[in-house]
């Protein structure tokens, strides 16, 4: 029991983190924006298959490094030359441009990559165990992918509250007029945390693919969970984003490790159904084949008691 | 310093500035007076780029009219606006560092510096712009654009809602600032200030400049001040 639970645990903080890379830049560009880019998991897609690429050629380290690049790169030229010309037109105008960027990107990575699932390994540098525990094995490269994923919110973190660019994004997101007046290029800071954004969810990608599998669904499976995400956080909120990011990964990894059924709980409540009853596939449902499902719940949840989610605050 | 010549500006349709005509010297402190709703601020936003610029803006015998505020700011000029944007979330330190235009601070002005000018900043340097009372936020405000090492301020009615010991303040200050060789815009309705200060004043009534003269020559003008200025 005891071993379940740990394993969980760090499982699910694996995945939380990893769900934090994404949430963390979908919520800094929601609230340069105004609204929420339903592009950004598409980035995390591409990162994993430019990794994949590139590692074909230079190896697993090149990729790591070079595609998050590539991805940001990409990122802050769709919100130079895309983004920022559809802003004047309004909200819903953006809103359809991610819509449609998106689609295109899920196009274009069929396109190029084809619609098969791609062989995309972790490096055999860790390839071993890290540690074992009471006979069960916890991998070097989720550690590493907890290593990676805890630098970035320590850098995000440090960058945003003691740096003066930070303080500068800070501000510029709140009154982006003032901080233009003291001398600061607002539409060319947006553009880096769009590219800074961008590239997070690449790296997530990048780190993702391996483990996550690499295939053209990757971005729909992890992007309406991300969306989850910083809604039950609160948008725009990014202490809230953290919290949620944790509480799904954990979730979800506890629910998918626990085999708690449905005949479990109606044994304890002392109810018994006959197999051969018309309803036994909902009786003898289980935790873990709901376990998909659970984001969403607990988003509806939290919408019920507080309609802006964790750590929003209420729009005046 | 800034030389403004035939300035209009609009708000949608409605015609604000209908050709504003001024200038502010090296060094000197000039005042922008009138009644509400006559378009001072609307002046100030348009020369610094807030609001689309239709005529000439020169400063430093350089035209800026339609350059990007944050462009016109790096070129020298300072704005410290009527609202007192400080950012209330953050500290009174990481205030004063937002209107640094580089890393390090250069110029005439650095946060100690600025600290041991305002006392009542330098004990609160970790407190929240937000916990300020009115004139130290406008103090913050005017320090937060001075970090930027500006050569001319264009400051929004600093003294609305100030006691007269801090408007009193306040004066000196400007005076200081302005010995360093920083020129100012003073943009004000309380008459008291602007005349102490100042060395020329312009009055403005309905979207241009209707008077222009010294504090001594606006004293003796009944009639403008009767007409254009609150009585
Ligand atoms: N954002 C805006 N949109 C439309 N009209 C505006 C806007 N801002 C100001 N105005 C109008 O422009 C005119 C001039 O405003 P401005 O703020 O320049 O006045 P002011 O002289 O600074 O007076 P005060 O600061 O005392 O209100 C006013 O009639 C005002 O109603
Ligand atoms: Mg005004």
């Amino acid at each position: 029991m005891l071993e379940v639970f740990i394993f969980a645990t760090l499982n699910g903080l694996v995945t939380g983190l990893l769900l934090f890379m994404l949430a963390s830049g979908l919520t800094l560009i929601f609230s340069m924006m105004g609204v929420l880019n339903f592009a950004h998991a598409s980035f995390y897609m591409l990162g994993a298959y430019v990794a994949y690429s590139i590692s074909l050629y230079f190896g697993f380290w090149t990729g790591l490094i070079v595609a998050p690049l590539i991805v940001g790169l990409l990122g802050a030229l769709i919100e130079r030359y895309g983004l920022r010309r559809v802003h004047q037109s309004g909200h819903v105008a953006e809103l359809v441009f991610t819509f449609g960027l998106a689609f295109l990107i899920e196009e274009a990575v069929q396109f190029f990559w084809g619609r098969d699932t791609k062989n995309y390994q972790t490096p055999d540098l860790l390839d071993f165990p890290l540690f074992t525990l009471f006979g069960q094995e916890f991998s070097a490269y989720r550690g590493f992918m907890m290593t990676i994923s805890i630098g970035i919110f320590i850098a995000l973190y440090y960058v945003l509250t003691k740096s003066r660019v930070g303080i500068i994004i800070q501000a510029a997101i709140t009154h982006p007029q003032t901080v233009a007046n003291l001398g600061h290029n607002v539409p060319l800071i947006f553009m880096g945390v769009f590219g800074v954004g961008t590239a997070l969810a690449g790296l997530a990608g990048v780190i993702a693919g391996p483990v996550l599998t690499t295939f053209p669904g990757m971005a729909t499976v992890l992007g309406s969970i991300v969306f989850v995400i910083v809604v039950i956080g609160g948008l725009g909120s990014l202490a809230g984003a953290f919290i949620a990011s944790l509480m799904i990964g954990l979730l979800q990894s506890y629910a998918i490790a626990s085999d708690v059924g449905m005949p479990d709980l109606l044994n304890l409540l002392g109810i018994s159904f006959a197999r051969d009853h018309p309803l036994n596939d909902l009786w003898t449902i289980n935790l873990p084949q709901i376990a998909p499902v659970l984001p969403f719940l607990l988003l509806v949840l939290v919408l019920i008691f507080r309609p802006t989610g964790l750590l929003g605050k209420r729009e005046e | 310093m800034l030389k403004v010549s035939d300035l209009h500006a609009y708000y949608g349709k409605s015609h604000i500035l209908q050709g504003v005509n001024f200038h502010v010297g090296e060094g000197e402190i000039v005042s922008l007076l009138g009644r509400n709703g006559v378009g001072r601020s609307t002046t100030v936003k348009t020369i610094m780029g807030e609001v689309a610029p239709q005529g000439s803006i020169e400063f430093k015998g350089q035209e800026i009219a339609g350059k990007k505020s944050f462009e016109i700011a790096h070129l020298g000029l300072g704005y410290v606006p009527e609202n007192r944007d400080i950012f209330p979330s953050l500290t009174v330190r990481q205030n004063l560092v937002l209107g640094m235009k580089s890393n390090k601070p250069q110029g005439r002005w650095n946060i100690e510096e600025m600290f041991s000018m305002f006392p009542n900043l330098a004990e609160r340097g970790d407190v929240h712009g937000g916990a300020l009372s009115g004139g130290e936020q406008q103090m913050l405000c005017m320090c937060r654009t001075l970090m930027g090492d500006p050569d001319m301020i264009m400051i929004d009615e600093p003294t609305e809602g100030l006691a007269p010991k801090i408007v009193e303040q306040l004066a000196q200050l400007l005076q200081e600032i302005a010995n360093r060789g920083v020129s100012i815009l003073l943009v004000e309705q309380k008459l008291s200030i602007a005349l102490k200060i100042s060395k020329r004043l312009y009055v403005m009534g309905h979207g241009k400049i209707v008077y222009e003269g010294t504090p001594e020559s606006l004293l003796k003008a009944d009639d403008v001040r009767g007409e254009w200025l609150e009585v």
